[in-house]
């Protein structure tokens, strides 16, 4: 058989197309956001082409910026939070409104001023802080980790928001919140464990599910997830990482 | 040999170390005394029938008084959250189950509310798979409680109050296992609806089993309430005042021990819990007694909550358990067969001898799953100990592309230092149990 062209059939679906510097392209409120560029349509990367379709190549867009009005609490925690910080929010917090979440992303030089207002100021008072939480964007470039926080608040009857900052993967640096909220130190530990994401000002950001002297951080998009093959009734089921995945 | 000045490398420790291995308690006492120290450091767990599972304290006592604590975790990290990155959407039920082993349904229900909020469907779950839930998360909250009380009492050397709180969640599990056909690790709520539908005999066995389950919560109450060696471990031990719960951002029956009426189960409710009749149990004490008296309370109201979802489940007989859109429900239907419950046969004749089509559409929805609209989403809802929150990405594949577990027991048991620092190293273990923690869900 003769050999075909294959440059264009992806080797995995995780084998994504660089997703072009999309981060500091200043984006038109409204518009989606492009996170990863993806090929193929649909179906295994591991098999020939038989749809057709596997030159294709699809963005993955996220929610962009929100335009007012938000709608609901939204623009009152919005002017609440302008109001108190001032420029801070203008210059380092965007809003994103999906699916009736708010999420301010806020920009890490900002993040101390925006949750202590988030916390003091009698009209937002999120006084739970419900934990930070690390995402892996590899694609994001200057922008590959994000650490996400939630807040609550009791207050004003259950409002949730989430505080979302990102950091470059060569200088995976956040400030730490434990001093705001003390709730958070368990699980600051835990995103510098699982990402590597160094919060700076956390007392002791020590290692707290992986033993002490583990290299890596296990939840990072490129820590693979091991396992072996198994086999069963004579056939061999590939481990999971290693097993057909779809686009 | 009890005493070591050198590690097993032939390095300087620092100070004496004594290895308890059972039954030499004179011999170290006697040692430690010549010693003439003060403060000594005491190495609880990892494995320590009172610490709930594999849970590592690190003592610095004064006498009999505990200066520091610090709670070591980690022993029973299984990496959940990664395996499910390489699972579909659905298969995610199966692993998050297992997290906080004692609430299974609770899991389920959080990580299934979240994937329906990413699909933007969480309108459209048939108000029946919703009644479904809300009686198998009440019925699981029993069972949690009843948990926590027998081992918490069991620490306390009673074990009457164990047995009879083992005893009584059997019944719990009986129903979960005519309903789920397991006992544990159910993966039943999935997204979109439920696996399958409540026989009716399970509701006629469950029905016939509660005046008996009302019955032993009753002999807890009697039991405990008033027992004068039970309210002098547990009265004044492990105070947390709203203050401190607010900064620690403590949940569940600890938060309301101090008096706060939060639960998001009113707050921001959700399958439905608006619709029904319940109390929030709260109490003023906010130590270790009040929580007990709470949790007590709670199986009470669990109970009320449950009675009513009997009631809508019997009048919705029939009705749909899972979404309507074929391209997200679950094509398998499962029937009871010899062998416990597997997949149905009439199903496997129609797929596998007269539709091309559905059996097309069934490989492609189990095997390869289906897609879920990219973008992140976060479901908060009142677990036995508290908020259990998801934090689900998705990239629009087939797979999570992050799922993170805001397990209560992880965040609550940040507390463990506050609750038992100044007391008495006896009451540590009355403060631990406290916090209800189960190490499947704080290490994940």
């Amino acid at each position: 058989m003769a050999s075909e062209d294959t440059s264009n059939i992806p080797q995995s679906p995780t084998d994504d197309l660089p997703a072009e510097q999309t981060t500091d392209v200043a984006q038109a409120a409204g518009e989606p956001v492009v996170v990863a560029r993806k090929r193929g349509m649909f179906g295994p990367a591991d098999s020939g082409d038989t749809s057709g379709y596997g030159g294709l190549q699809r963005e993955i867009l996220f929610p962009g910026e929100a335009t007012r009005p938000y709608g609901g609490w939204f623009d009152e925690v919005a002017d609440l939070l302008e109001e108190a910080t001032g420029s801070a929010y203008t210059e380092g917090v965007t809003v994103v409104i999906d699916r009736g979440e708010m999420t301010l992303q806020v920009d890490r030089e900002h993040l101390l001023t925006i949750a202590q207002a988030l916390r003091d100021e009698p009209g937002l008072r999120f006084e739970l802080c419900l934990g930070v939480n690390g995402t892996h964007f590899p694609q994001m470039t200057g922008a590959e980790l994000h650490a996400v926080n939630n807040f609550m608040s009791i207050t004003h009857g259950g409002r949730r928001i989430r505080v979302e900052t990102s950091c470059p993967d060569d200088d995976p640096h956040v400030p730490s919140l434990v001093e705001l909220y003390p709730a958070n130190d368990w699980h600051e530990r835990e995103t510098w464990d699982m990402f590597g994401i160094i919060f700076d000002g956390h007392p002791a950001l020590t290692r707290i599910l992986m033993p002490d002297d583990w290299p890596g951080h296990p939840q990072r998009k490129d820590y693979p997830l091991g396992g072996i093959p198994v086999e069963y009734k004579g056939a061999t089921i590939p481990a999971p990482d290693t097993r057909r995945s779809y686009s | 040999m009890a005493t070591q000045t050198q590690d097993l490398y032939g390095d300087d420790l620092g100070a004496p170390v004594f290895t308890a291995s059972g039954g030499d308690w004179d011999q170290i006492a006697a040692d430690a005394a010549t010693l003439g120290e003060e403060r000594i450091v005491v190495n609880m767990g990892p494995q320590h029938p009172s610490t709930h599972g594999v849970l590592r304290l690190v003592l610095e006592l004064d006498g009999e008084t505990v200066r520091e604590a610090r709670a070591g975790i980690g022993y029973l990290h299984t990496g959940i959250e990664k395996n499910m990155e390489f699972r579909t959407w659905t298969q995610g039920t199966t692993f998050c189950t297992r997290m906080d082993y004692l609430t299974p349904i609770f899991n389920e229900a959080a990580y299934c509310l979240a994937v329906e909020k990413l699909l933007g469907i969480t309108d459209q779950i048939p108000q029946r798979a919703s009644d479904i839930r809300v009686l198998m998360m009440e019925l699981n909250r029993i069972g949690s409680h009843l948990i926590c009380m027998g081992t918490g009492g069991m620490e306390l050397g009673a074990t009457t109050v164990m047995t009879i709180g083992f005893r009584e969640r059997e019944r719990i599990l009986r129903f979960f296992e005519a309903v789920t056909g397991l006992r544990m690790n159910h993966a039943y709520i999935r997204p979109g609806g439920v696996a399958q539908d409540v026989p009716t005999e399970a509701l006629d066995a469950l029905e016939a089993e509660l005046p008996d389950l009302r019955l032993g919560i009753r002999d807890l109450e009697k039991l405990l309430l008033e027992n004068p060696v039970f309210k002098g471990r547990t009265v004044d031990v492990g105070h947390l005042d709203l203050t401190g719960c607010m900064a620690l951002g403590v949940t569940g029956p600890i938060l309301r021990s101090a008096g706060l009426p939060h639960d998001l189960r009113k707050v921001t409710p959700y399958c439905g819990y608006e619709t029904y009749d319940f109390n929030v149990v709260t109490r003023e004490g906010a130590d270790a007694y009040d929580r007990a008296c709470i949790r007590l309370e709670e199986m009470w109201e669990s109970l009320k909550i449950a009675e009513q979802a009997i009631a809508r489940l019997r009048a919705s007989e029939g009705e749909p358990v899972m979404v309507a859109d074929k391209k997200i429900a679950w094509p398998a239907q499962l029937s009871v067969g010899a062998d416990g419950q597997g997949n149905s046969l009439d199903h496997i004749r129609n797929i596998m001898g007269e539709s091309m089509e559905s059996l097309i559409h069934h490989f492609k929805l189990v095997t390869e799953g289906f897609r879920v609209p990219p973008g992140q989403a976060y479901v908060g809802i009142e677990s036995p100990k508290g908020e259990l929150g998801v934090h689900v990405v998705s990239d629009g594949g087939t797979r999570p592309y992050r799922a993170h577990f805001r397990d209560p027991s992880f965040h609550n048991l940040q507390a463990a230092s506050v609750l038992a620092e100044g007391g008495l190293v006896a009451d540590v273990i009355v403060a631990v149990a406290s916090i209800d923690p189960v190490m499947g869900g704080v290490d994940r």
